[in-house]
């Protein structure tokens, strides 16, 4: 058992936060892009969600940034922390330096300050990869659910972890390039899609989706995107077997 | 005026609007979902341990039927529930969740043969039966007889939530993000639509619409501690209260988890309970089955908390700088089930916490989590004094939960409405009384009126900021009208929450921002969930009885004599600082299960006139009909088929497997 986080940092004295956030807000045609920087003390067990709140709250209240569950689980926060992509509301600040650089995800359309619009682009690419269960038969839902190798369900779950945080996204340089890339959310979602039985589209029809360089053979193999998922997800494995299968279709 | 004209304005992208979308639009309706943001990114989303539905495919399960469901689902609301609801309910449940598997919810499965478990601290082998290998199998949840909790994973409410987004996109259904509704048009006891305030650049938009649906989940926020996502702050419940007409029921039902990680109060599932953890205390000491000999840390969340609360309160607890906590314990159940059932909560205490989980205990304490209340809706899902305004999940009090919901209960719940309440949407659309007959002038006095407000707050000179209003209604909440209640701290949290009302009228916004501008926002939200913690702490101070998550140090009897009923808040004077309270009885003598002792918590209650009667003749019932079926005993009891809409009448299919 361990306890030691819980009393060892209340005794020490606080550590003075030097927090830059690029700030911008594109709907006010004043507004250009700078470097803005805010100080504050460290408190135990302080994230950047709590840190962010407390500028917003004490000198800055037009500062913009999302949040949602503030627990890592939906994917609201991604920013990039110090140039890498990844999830702010889970990011303790005492795991950093006390010189902090905060920046919007790059790609997505920005919204203001640290704030993107990562719901647009989300949509977009599941609309274009169909990223839903295809099935032609109407299921009767009083009758008995359709039996699933268990093993299945689990390997399934695996890649339905996904939370769009976008991270991926930011991180990919081919998604830099090509303004259409799906990334690897979309490819992910594909391969996903492709090992659930319920799903009856076929590799042709997954190739007609993602065939071309928008889709896996766009991946330049940089696998910024394995690097830097806040879930783990074994992208680059995925995307290996999709561009073998997809070779073969 | 900017107007956008639909048939069904569902207002919350979370699981239960997606579905009443996706319902409403299959019976093709026009329709579209605003979303404070993106929809999978709502608080549906951190559901972690699973949805009840009684498949019975497990052989933990084995035997489970939608009464089993029933009696569990009543007895945790302490009899507040509308038992019609409840049965609705559990009749649809397996339904739903067969629905989502079909949409590619990956459910964990059946494994045929043996596997080890965890039950009540001691390993045991369970064996299941081959012929329910790859069926949707179950983990046991807190007030429940059978394992029914369906999951996947500890990831439940987002697999759910994806499966759901995924199919509003399949179904080309519009969701309009970071749209937040400040205000719903209505006239004549009739419901047209919402103002809506665009986040991004603060522009205001008229919705008009046949039918609006608010599904905006609970009102956690109004509470310094909460599990609930930070957008939680029950701002649909609170415009459909500034109506003056809709009612809002049982607001003072406030459920706190068991276990959530402190100091950061975040949501470790019931499940770590369900399947095998324990909690203990500053020696070690497993203590639940001190005060809890048969269902120990599975008896329902509000005896739970209530335990621990007591027991932290005896000395039990450990110090922290945060207060004192206690220790959940899952190092039980060994690291190959926490990283493969549990890992949502190994990453939280992870990242937040720094701790492993397989091998360390966790400090969690009793935190806000679920709101009972809500909307007040008859089993339709529509206001019974506001028509055309439809709420369900969260928000809506429709009312299957009474005063505690059950863990499980509540993904349930968003779903099982949604497809009912979708369908009786539909029927309302497709009747005379949905015509649009609102003039247009009317509409835009509304606008008007949201727009003024607005410009109040920003240029009315108000001299107060809202911060400091907020984090002092924040505090009153959970100190004075938490866990354990008393009339003088009820009586101080009323009136310090009416000077905060009257301080939050003179609000004075700095940033003139015209766009989005997170303190204007904080704002007009401050205003209308100040609204929300006088309907709580009212209702909570009036009701002189302890019931389910409501209890009262001074009345800690359950009153069924006088109490056995549901508190309606309205809030017909804009001006005044308090709602109008009025009840509704909730009628003994057509209960399916008359009220009784729950089986866990503390067996203290007085009884209703009509009790004895109505149980001698629930005994009769049953004694003359030895040999009916349980459908048919059940129709005898308390009919409730006709209720719901005619494709949801079916019988659900179960794997045919003897008692052995």
């Amino acid at each position: 058992m361990n306890e030691s986080s819980m009393s060892d940092e209340t005794h020490s004295t606080p550590r003075r936060l030097t927090i830059n956030i690029l700030r911008h807000n594109p709907s006010d045609p004043g507004s250009e892009p700078h470097m803005a920087s805010y100080q504050i003390d460290e408190i135990p067990g302080m994230t950047l969600y709590i840190a962010l709140n407390r500028i917003r709250d004490e000198f800055e209240p037009s500062l913009q940034f999302d949040f949602v569950c503030r627990a890592g689980i939906c994917g609201s926060c991604g920013m990039l922390i110090n140039g890498r992509p990844d999830l702010a509301c889970r990011t303790l600040t005492e795991k950093l330096d006390p010189e902090i650089t905060l920046a919007p995800l790059p790609v997505f359309k920005l919204i203001g300050d640290l704030s993107v619009d990562t719901g647009e682009w989300m949509r977009a690419m599941s609309e274009r990869l169909e990223t839903w269960v295809h099935q032609n038969e109407a299921v009767d839902p009083d009758r008995l659910e359709e039996p699933m190798d268990p093993d299945l369900a689990e390997e399934i779950y695996e890649l339905d972890r996904c939370i769009e945080c976008g991270c991926c996204v930011a991180a990919c340089g081919t998604a830099r390039m090509r303004e259409k890339f799906v990334g690897a959310v979309g490819l992910n979602k594909l391969a996903r899609f492709r090992l659930d039985p319920r799903d009856q589209r076929s590799d042709e029809d997954f190739y007609e989706l993602i065939g071309d360089d928008d889709g896996v053979f766009g991946c330049m193999s940089l696998l910024g995107c394995q690097d830097v998922c806040p879930k783990d997800l074994p992208l680059q494995t995925q995307i290996a077997f999709l561009r073998r299968k997809m070779v073969k279709a | 005026m900017k107007l956008v004209y639909t048939d069904v304005l569902v207002i919350g992208g979370g699981l239960a609007g997606m579905r009443t979308a996706i319902g409403v639009k299959r019976r093709g309706l026009d329709t579209i979902v605003l979303s404070l943001v993106p929809a999978k990114r709502s608080h549906s989303c951190a559901a972690q341990g699973g949805m009840q539905a009684s498949l019975g495919n497990s052989v933990m399960g084995r035997g489970d039927n939608e009464d089993v469901h029933f009696e569990d689902t009543v007895k945790g609301s302490d009899w507040g529930a509308d038992q019609k609801v409840v049965r609705m309910f559990t009749h649809v449940a397996p339904k739903a969740i067969r629905e989502l598997a079909a949409w590619g919810v990956p459910w964990n499965r059946v494994r045929q043969g043996d596997r080890e478990s965890v039950i009540n601290a001691e390993r045991v082998v369970i064996t299941e039966d081959p012929r329910t290998h790859g069926l949707i199998t179950a983990r046991d949840f807190g007030g429940t007889k059978k394992w029914r909790t369906c999951y996947t994973s500890d990831g439940t409410g987002h697999a759910m939530l994806f499966a759901l987004g995924d199919q509003t996109i399949a179904n080309g259904i519009p969701v309009m993000e970071r749209m937040e509704a400040i205000a719903l048009i209505h006239e004549g006891g009739r419901c047209y639509g919402a103002i809506v305030r665009n986040l991004v650049n603060g522009e205001l938009t008229a919705f008009v619409a046949r039918a609006t649906t608010i599904a905006t989940g609970g009102y956690g926020r109004i509470y310094k501690v909460s599990t609930n996502g930070i957008i939680c702050e029950g701002i649909g419940a609170a415009i459909a209260l500034e109506t003056g007409q809709a009612q809002l029921g049982n607001m003072e039902a406030v459920q706190f988890h068991p276990t959530a990680i402190v100091p950061a109060g975040i949501l470790t599932t019931e499940g770590c309970r369900g399947d095998g953890g324990i909690l203990r205390d500053v020696d070690g000491h497993r203590f639940m089955p001190d005060y809890e000999p048969e269902k120990r840390e599975l008896a329902s969340r509000d005896v739970v908390s209530r335990r621990m609360t007591e027991h932290i309160r005896a000395g039990k607890g450990v110090k922290s700088p945060y207060g004192d906590h206690l220790w959940l314990d899952i190092s039980v159940l060994g690291r190959a089930h926490v990283e493969k059932n549990l890992r949502e909560v190994k990453d939280i205490c992870h990242y937040f916490l720094g701790i492993d989980p397989a091998t360390d205990w966790i400090p969690v304490r009793p935190t806000q989590h679920y709101s009972m209340g809500g909307i007040r809706t008859d089993h339709t899902g529509q206001s019974p004094t506001l028509k055309g305004l439809f709420a369900c999940g969260e928000a809506s009090c429709w009312d299957m939960h009474g005063f505690n919901r059950l863990g499980g209960n509540s993904v349930a719940e968003t779903v099982v409405s949604g497809m009912i309440v979708s369908e009786f949407i539909a029927d309302f659309c497709r009747g005379d009384g949905s015509d649009i007959n609102i003039p247009t002038r009317l509409v835009g006095e509304f606008l008007e009126r949201e727009q003024a407000a607005l410009n109040h707050l920003q240029q009315g000179g108000g001299t107060e900021t809202s911060a400091p209003i907020r984090k002092r209604m924040e505090e009153i909440m959970i100190d004075k009208v938490g866990i354990f209640r008393t009339g003088e701290e009820l009586d101080e949290a009323v009136s310090e929450l009416e000077t905060l009302i009257e301080r939050s009228r003179k609000i004075g916004v700095r940033s003139q921002a015209s766009g989005a501008n997170p303190e204007l926002v904080g704002a007009y939200r401050l205003q209308k969930m100040l609204k929300l913690a006088l309907c709580v702490a009212l209702g909570a101070r009036e009701r002189t009885e302890s019931r389910g998550a409501h209890f009262r140090e001074d009345f800690p009897q359950r009153n069924d004599r006088d109490w056995l009923n549901r508190t309606l808040a309205t809030w017909p004077d804009e001006q005044a600082t308090l709602p109008k309270l009025d009840y509704e009885s909730i009628a003994v003598d057509d209960m399916e299960l008359p009220p009784g002792f729950r089986g866990y918590g503390t067996r203290n209650h007085l009884d209703h006139p009509d009790t004895e009667q109505r149980v001698a003749e629930v005994e009769r019932i049953r004694s003359e009909k030895p040999d009916a079926d349980r459908f048919e005993l059940q129709k005898t009891l308390m009919p409730f088929d006709h209720l719901l809409p005619e494709k949801y009448r079916g019988r659900n299919e179960r794997v045919e497997i003897d008692h052995e």
